[in-house]
């Protein structure tokens, strides 16, 4: 047999059916006597309803139902909740304002869900939704942070003075400013971190069904945590206890966050099911995407780095405009503060950090998780900063990270905002990011440039993230309203096959492969006797889903712990049937042994054995069958880090920018494997090039339109647009989860924005260009180039 | 309308109204499920299949204009249990993560295998430009594109 076990890079057992067509994404999902829903969303950023009149559109062709919020409201359904709520300096809860699944009295931004149409077909419900009437009085409109907080802005809520949702802060106010007293250098930075579309490949859609005779609901979504998705659609939305309620989440077309969050469609169909008794089904189509899943970051901040006379960084200090849109999504407030504030430290000793962050409400789609989910923007911020202090201080920026990064032998750290670094190794992944990108040759290659009459530039980034969420304990004291361990059966079948039921889900990152690979290295089985069952609340047991890469980290170590105790139980039958004590097997390679001796037993034997007894199996004290279940709770989160390089050239004359050069190391802890961690920070990566040099989403400070709609306004990576991207892998193995991962989904969209713009910013040095927002358009950078020619010749 | 044509290799004769697209045909009147629709704008490629051996956006064209003509989807892509090379080639080189813009890819590529003997990694990343993928960054596509148009170039 060959090895397919930790850190063999075994192909993926899902491909065969990805690639054969024979995928089951809800998109491919029909139910027998299925009507249609298709909603209808607002116009206008900002109006109030004043009227809503759907007499026509019920009685067109084809149409079973039309609903309204008033309609939801009469039946009592409850608001979209969020599942984490933050507190305020002043210690005082975030405002959190009621979120209709269809609107009540008013629409908050474009796109939001004012009523929805079922049909028997889709046309049908697209033609009716369009005769509904509704008499919108449409109010001014608001989207940008700064602008929100003005006195006499346009106000989303009543009672949330301000738009502020929540005025939050982290690290020690005083502290700091006494570091900014001695300071010899103060380097000061505003920027601004674009807000993005996640644009997972399939669009989210949901498929409801309610069985009348036995009353059960069942839920086919587009869901990251289809648990977590049961409780807040089920139990506090629509009334329908966890025992009768079913949600699936079967093959999903990639998720990065936005499927995560729970959203009103979701309850609306399964609601109106239950009403209707007949399946009802919705696929969102692209343009509406764009203008109703959660979308990223959009953040406004100033940074203030405080420098002795050596470079050493003695204390930061972050002020942050954070918009979260026209509701609070799901996991919305935890973004910008928790998963952003604590990792300002990054990889450095700062000793003094204080950050302060503006929640704000605006007329927009609302902000939740996106890939890295707070960790990118913080990243981002801090290594632009830090190649400042390098240019203002006129100290090679490398060596102005070496003054200042952790020292291998310095963990456990902990840091002045929350958190506690287990272990690291920076400076061996900066000096291997150095020898990957060949970052001492560099000059060369900028003459070569030169000498073609383009600018060559090459930027770093040395990024610590936490990820592997959460302990739930500290968790909860942050705001969670819920745990944030993870779980697993192992279910021994009497042949010695194995099924695995995680709580985590997979859309695109392997589990099916990589956590086979686990409980096979453990069991001494191959991975083909190995299936991974995930996606159904009606299979696993309670779990938290997949977010945060978290799922080897939290998962496999539930899965690990569940492994753990089959061998456990294992033993026991087998000294039973060896005539041995416990103590005395020893399990290694699929074989329980009695220590020295050559007595053993095969697992496939023990397993048989569990379900069915021979005579010395000692069912008086030991039950039959061989299956085990575990929760595990992380003891902290995990902290990968490393080095990324991003070397760029570009046309003065024209300002177009070519991303020519990408290498990282990255330090995400044991390898599971190699193949399947290299393709997660590719992606990741290219998603953070994207940020840096393509997308933005963008509203019209005027209307509150949605302005990039569709993939022809907004401009995602393509494959001739990203370099071949160099990877290797450090490991430091994580101390205190079993299998020591970090995790590797995330590193690259948080560590890839702040290379590219400090290489696109080098390029640009010889204008002292020192600044430059995302994404880095052609436009921007000849505007750049031509305003300091401009300063330049005036 | 009625219409007649085949569909990897089975023939088709079937009533569609004339706005029904080519993907709604396959997806929805075929359960061929394989064929994805990603965008309802033609621009991210999930759609992709073959007709008369060409590769075509089946969510831009209609099914009125694959009338008479061959279609070649995902699904017959394989002999049998036999991955085609270049299905053999993504699963080998990990061309894919959560398999939805997949089966295009892979249509995509198999078309350029058609056309060109030993395409650049330039030129491969060139012909898959109407081919959005969130999830691999492309480099593991291009990789497998490259070893499948070898792999199909031995044959």
């Amino acid at each position: 047999m060959a090895h397919d076990g930790i850190g063999a890079a075994v192909r993926r057992k899902e491909d065969r059916r990805f690639l054969t067509g024979r995928g089951q994404y809800i998109h491919d999902i029909r139910r027998p006597g299925e009507v249609h829903a298709v909603f209808l969303r607002s116009p206008h950023a900002h109006a109030a309803i004043q009227r809503i009149d759907t007499t026509t559109a019920a009685a067109a062709p084809g149409v079973v139902a039309v609903y309204t919020g008033q309609d939801l409201a009469a039946a009592k359904v409850g608001g979209v909740p969020c599942a984490w709520g933050i507190a305020g300096k002043d210690g005082k809860p975030m405002k959190e304002p009621p979120h209709p699944p269809l609107a009540l009295g008013k629409v908050r931004y474009v796109g939001d869900t004012v009523a929805v149409v079922i049909a028997e077909t889709v046309s049908a419900a697209r033609d009716a939704v369009e005769l509904i009437e509704v008499d919108y009085r449409i109010l001014p409109s608001v989207v940008g942070v700064v602008e929100a907080l003005r006195p006499g802005a346009p106000q989303l809520y009543d009672d949330v003075p301000n738009n502020l949702c929540c005025d939050w802060a982290i690290g020690d106010k005083a502290t700091t400013e006494a570091a900014f007293a001695k300071a010899d250098h103060i380097v000061k930075l505003d920027l601004v971190n674009n807000r993005l579309v996640p644009n997972a490949m399939e669009t989210r859609a949901a498929l409801a069904e309610y069985d009348p005779g036995s009353e059960d609901y069942t839920l086919y979504t587009a869901s990251q945590l289809p648990h977590v998705a049961r409780v807040l659609i089920g139990a506090l939305m629509l009334g329908i206890p966890e025992h009768k309620f079913r949600v699936v989440a079967p093959d999903l077309g990639g998720g990065f966050g936005s499927k995560q969050v729970v959203y009103a469609e979701e309850a609306v169909v399964t609601w109106a099911a239950g009403k209707l008794c007949r399946p009802v089904r919705w696929i969102c189509e692209r343009g509406e995407a764009f203008m109703s899943d959660a979308q990223g970051r959009d953040h406004v901040s100033h940074a203030e780095l405080a420098l002795d006379g050596n470079g050493k960084f003695l204390g930061l200090k972050v002020s942050t405009l954070a918009n979260i849109g026209g509701y609070i999504s799901t996991f919305g407030p935890n973004i910008p503060t928790n998963l952003y504030g604590p990792l300002l430290a990054g990889p450095y000793t700062t000793p003094a950090i204080y950050c302060e962050v503006k929640v704000i409400f605006t007329n927009t789609v609302p902000t939740d998780a996106y890939r890295g989910a707070g960790r990118p923007e913080a990243t981002y911020l801090l290594e632009r900063v830090v190649d400042a202090a390098a240019r203002q201080l006129g100290i090679d920026r490398v060596e102005l990270r070496r003054r200042n990064l952790i020292g291998a032998d310095a963990y456990p750290y902990q840091t002045p905002v929350l958190l506690n670094y287990d272990i690291g190794n920076h400076q061996q992944t900066l000096e291997r990011g150095l020898a990957l990108s060949k970052w001492n040759e560099f000059a060369a290659r900028r003459e070569e440039s030169k000498a073609r009459g383009k600018l060559r530039g090459i930027g770093m980034v040395t990024y610590l993230e936490a990820c592997g969420l959460a302990p739930s304990r500290l968790a909860q004291q942050l705001g969670a309203r819920g745990g944030l361990f993870e779980s697993a059966n192992i279910r021994v079948h009497p042949t010695g096959k194995v099924n695995v039921f995680t709580g985590a889900h997979s859309h695109g990152q392997g589990h099916e492969t990589v956590f086979a690979q686990l409980v096979g290295d453990m069991l001494g089985l191959s991975v083909d006797q190995i299936e991974i069952v995930h996606g159904d609340t009606a299979k696993s047991p309670f779990g938290l889903g997949t977010y945060g890469s978290r799922s080897a980290a939290v998962g496999g170590a539930a899965i690990f712990k569940a492994t753990g105790k089959v061998i456990a139980k294992g033993k026991k039958i087998a000294a039973a049937l060896l005539e041995a004590a416990e103590v005395d097997v020893d399990f290694d390679a699929g074989r329980f042994t009695v220590t020295g001796t050559d007595r053993s037993k095969s697992f496939g034997e023990i397993a048989f054995a569990a379900y069915n007894p021979p005579d010395a199996y000692p069912l008086e004290t030991l039950e039959p069958g061989l299956e085990e279940t575990a929760f595990y709770d992380p003891l902290n989160f995990t902290f990968p880090g490393g080095c990324h390089v991003a070397e760029v050239e570009i046309d003065p004359e024209t300002g177009a920018l070519d991303l020519i050069g990408y290498a990282c190391v990255d330090d995400i802890g044991t390898v599971l494997n190699p193949m399947i961690v290299e393709g997660q920070i590719h992606g990741g990566v290219v998603q953070g090039i994207g940020q840096a040099m393509f997308e933005n989403c963008l509203y019209d400070a005027e209307s509150g339109q949605l302005l990039t709609g569709s993939f022809m306004d907004y401009a995602m990576p393509r494959a001739t647009d990203i370099p071949i991207i160099l990877t290797e892998t450090a490991s430091t193995a994580c101390l205190h989860n079993p299998i020591g991962v970090k995790g590797c989904g995330e590193c690259g969209t948080i560590a890839s924005p702040a290379a590219v713009i400090n290489a696109v910013l080098d390029a640009l040095s010889p204008y002292g260009i020192a600044h430059i927002e995302m994404p880095a358009t052609p436009q921007r950078i000849w505007e750049a180039i031509a305003a300091a020619e401009g300063k330049r010749s005036a | 309308m009625r219409i007649a044509l085949e569909v990897n290799g089975r023939p088709i004769d079937t009533e569609v109204s004339p706005n029904l697209l080519l993907v709604e045909l396959l997806r929805d009147h075929l359960r061929l499920t394989g064929t994805h629709n990603g965008c309802d704008t033609s621009q991210c490629g999930a759609c992709t299949v073959h007709l008369n051996g060409s590769s075509v956006k089946s969510c831009a064209m209609l099914a009125v204009e694959a009338d008479g003509g061959c279609v070649l989807t995902i699904e017959g892509l394989a002999q049998g249990d036999q991955l085609h090379p270049m299905q053999q080639a993504f699963h080998e080189h990990h061309g894919l993560q959560c398999g939805f813009c997949t089966p295009g890819m892979v249509m995509s590529a198999v078309d350029l295998a058609q056309r060109q003997v030993n395409p650049s990694e330039a030129e491969i990343r060139e012909w898959l430009e109407g081919n959005i993928c969130r999830c691999t960054g492309y480099q593991n596509i291009v990789k497998a594109a490259a070893a499948g148009i070898a792999a199909m170039g031995a044959k």
